[in-house]
């Protein structure tokens, strides 16, 4: 048993059906205790299930996992005393204050009622949220709301953490706040299972990744070694003049490799393996005479990891911001 | 959310990574919260929606009191002879079928709920299973007390005056309250069952409409037809309706509340185990 205490989580061949769909169809996860693992995957990969069945929430139709050294069928109460969870719809009630949900939450979780109130005001200070903890959290902005849904899953610290794409319809100033949280909850010991549809995101949290699709992993590993499989990004050049695109478009195929020709009639891009790579491709453009009006090095996008380790691109709804998206299950 | 230049926001909101930290490192894990604690607590969540939104008790109040008149002024000469004399009939009667209309409520409150993201925050906690559901109960029954109360006191008001006085009133109205905490299981279930509250209230209404209108409490079953009048007679709601008139005046069968009490209990003991086994499927 000893080898199950240093893992917070192992799962395998987990599966689960809703009816002929197989949401899940054998997933593996093993994470080690005081990790952030992230686990990568469109909407309807299979993520939210995952969380869900680990969580206690959804009975796995085969497979096992333990969390925390606990089987997740046959100590359910166990583990439900030592994880939290953050659901993609925020767990929180909105019909109450920020200040009533900890209060409520730290009641449920047996904290003594005095301790409760006080809890409750420690962490509406740290999370930034004092000023707005007696108004009704319906009233909240999405990054208010995430951040006290966070907070609520913390009023006991739990060791095992759920969150079920935090930043998903944040905007950035809202997600770094977030990641910030996480970046703090695993500074303080706790692990965390992260589910998200954004490599940046998994790459600037997470020790490990899983990427998940159609039910199953597909790849896993430190964001590095993913990285480093996919390429580390796509150059986008736009030109001042698109009748320079074509001479632009032979030197970056001479430099870097297959150019993309964008459906601006003024951009293309190209991907590449590292960003030294892409200054020199860059400088070198604009010595030939090529008048250059931006350029960016992203990181590859979901869609680009897939392409990448499955030929086919991920099926990302067309509003992936929407986070009353979830294709992966029927309404309860 | 008020609009705030963005410097301002960003020096109130941020997230404090100190603070956090020391939140986090703050915590002893309490012991698990007891049965009683866990319902108690999700009791005083339903009071707290009240108390938010108090709007919510027009339902238990203004439907009462529309009841109350109604029916006293509109049959209470033709049924009865006059308003007085019916009163005296179907005070009682409209206490019993106000209540139990108001547990329907209790369904379309639950499947409401479940749309939404904390109740899976709720079954993730380390609690008595059903502590969500007979605590939400709990919370409901103050709402039965209010219409109830609130249907006594026009009573008296109009002239209601029963022999066993304030007390009898009381004791009717705590039984009244037990039978619909345990009718509203069959609403919570069905509240887990069907697709959308309209649905709920729907199905629910279908239910209590006819089963209340079919028993004592708006006339006497001696001049229905003998089909009808068996049916009135077996339906446990004219069992409720007799042992409250019967306490109200002071001259309740023992019987009766017997076998109220085991309705409510047989219900609870159903459809609560029923009511909790859904709420936690996934």
């Amino acid at each position: 048993m000893s080898d199950h205490t240093s893992l917070a989580i192992e799962a395998s061949e987990l599966v689960k059906s809703f009816g002929d769909t197989r949401a899940v169809d054998g997933v593996d996860l093993s994470v080690r205790r005081g990790a952030v693992y992230g686990v990568l995957g469109p909407n309807g990969a299979g993520k939210t299930t995952t969380i869900r069945m680990l969580a206690t929430l959804t009975r796995p139709d085969g497979g096992s996992a333990r969390v925390l050294g606990h089987d997740i069928l046959a100590e359910g109460d166990a583990v439900r005393r030592l994880v939290s969870l953050t659901g993609q719809l925020a767990s929180v009630d909105e019909d109450l204050t920020g200040r009533e949900n900890l209060v409520l939450l730290g009641r449920l979780l047996g904290v003594p009622r005095l301790a409760a109130k006080q809890r409750a005001s420690e962490l509406l200070e740290a999370f930034g949220l004092d000023e707005a903890a007696g108004r009704l959290v319906k009233h909240y902005s999405g990054g208010m709301r995430r951040r006290l849904d966070i907070a609520a899953s913390i009023v006991v610290t739990p060791e095992l953490m759920f969150l079920d794409e935090p930043t998903t319809g944040l905007d950035p100033r809202s997600r770094n706040q977030v990641w910030d949280i996480i970046r703090a909850l695993q500074a303080g010991g706790t692990t965390i299972l992260l589910c998200t549809q954004y490599l940046e995101e998994a790459d600037q949290l997470a020790d490990g990744i899983a990427v998940i699709d159609k039910g199953a992993v597909i790849a896993e590993g430190t964001p590095a070694q993913l990285k480093a499989s996919v390429g580390s990004g796509n150059l986008h050049v736009r030109l001042v003049d698109p009748e320079q695109r074509p001479e632009a478009a032979q030197a970056l195929d001479l430099a870097l490799g297959s150019v993309t020709l964008e459906a601006d009639p003024a951009a293309l891009s190209v991907s590449c393996s590292d960003a030294d790579q892409a200054a020199t491709a860059v400088a070198e453009l604009s010595r030939s005479g090529v008048q250059i009006a931006g350029f960016a090095l992203g990181q590859p996008s979901l869609d680009e990891v897939f392409l990448a380790l499955t030929g086919h691109p991920a099926q990302v709804p067309s509003d992936p911001t929407d986070p009353t998206l979830d294709a992966e299950e029927p309404a309860a | 959310m008020s609009h705030l230049p963005n410097t301002q926001v960003d020096r109130g909101s941020r997230a404090d990574e100190a603070a956090i930290r020391a939140a986090i490192s703050s915590t002893p894990r309490p012991p698990q919260a007891g049965p009683l604690s866990a319902a108690l607590t999700f009791a005083w969540r339903g009071m707290l929606k009240v108390k938010h939104v108090p709007e919510q008790l027009l339902d238990v109040t203004i439907t009462p009191v529309m009841f109350v008149l109604m029916f006293t002024y509109l049959f209470g000469g033709a049924v009865a002879g006059s308003t007085a004399a019916y009163l005296d009939y179907i005070l009682p009667g409209i206490l019993v079928m106000s209540v139990l209309f108001t547990t329907v409520y209790s369904g379309v409150a639950l499947n409401t709920d479940l749309t939404k993201g904390v109740v899976d925050r709720f079954r993730s906690l380390p609690i008595w299973r059903p502590s969500p559901l007979v605590g939400s109960l709990l919370g409901d029954s103050v709402r039965y007390l209010v219409a109830g109360t609130v249907i006594i006191v026009l009573g008296v008001i109009l002239g209601y005056r029963p022999e066993a006085g304030p007390l009898g009133m009381v004791a009717a109205l705590g039984l009244v309250v037990v039978f619909s905490f345990g009718l509203s299981w069959v609403f919570t279930t069905l509240g887990l069952v069907m697709r959308s509250p309209n649905a709920v209230m729907n199905a629910g209404f279908m239910a209590i409409f006819p089963l209340t209108f079919l028993s004592n409490v708006f006339v006497d079953p001696e001049t229905l037809p003998s089909a009808l009048k068996a049916f009135v007679d077996v339906n446990p709601i004219s069992t409720l309706a007799d042992a409250s008139r019967g306490l109200m005046e002071g001259n309740v069968q023992g019987g009766d509340i017997v076998v109220v009490l085991a309705v409510a209990a047989a219900l609870t003991a159903i459809f609560l185990p029923l009511t909790t086994r859904l709420y936690r499927r996934g």
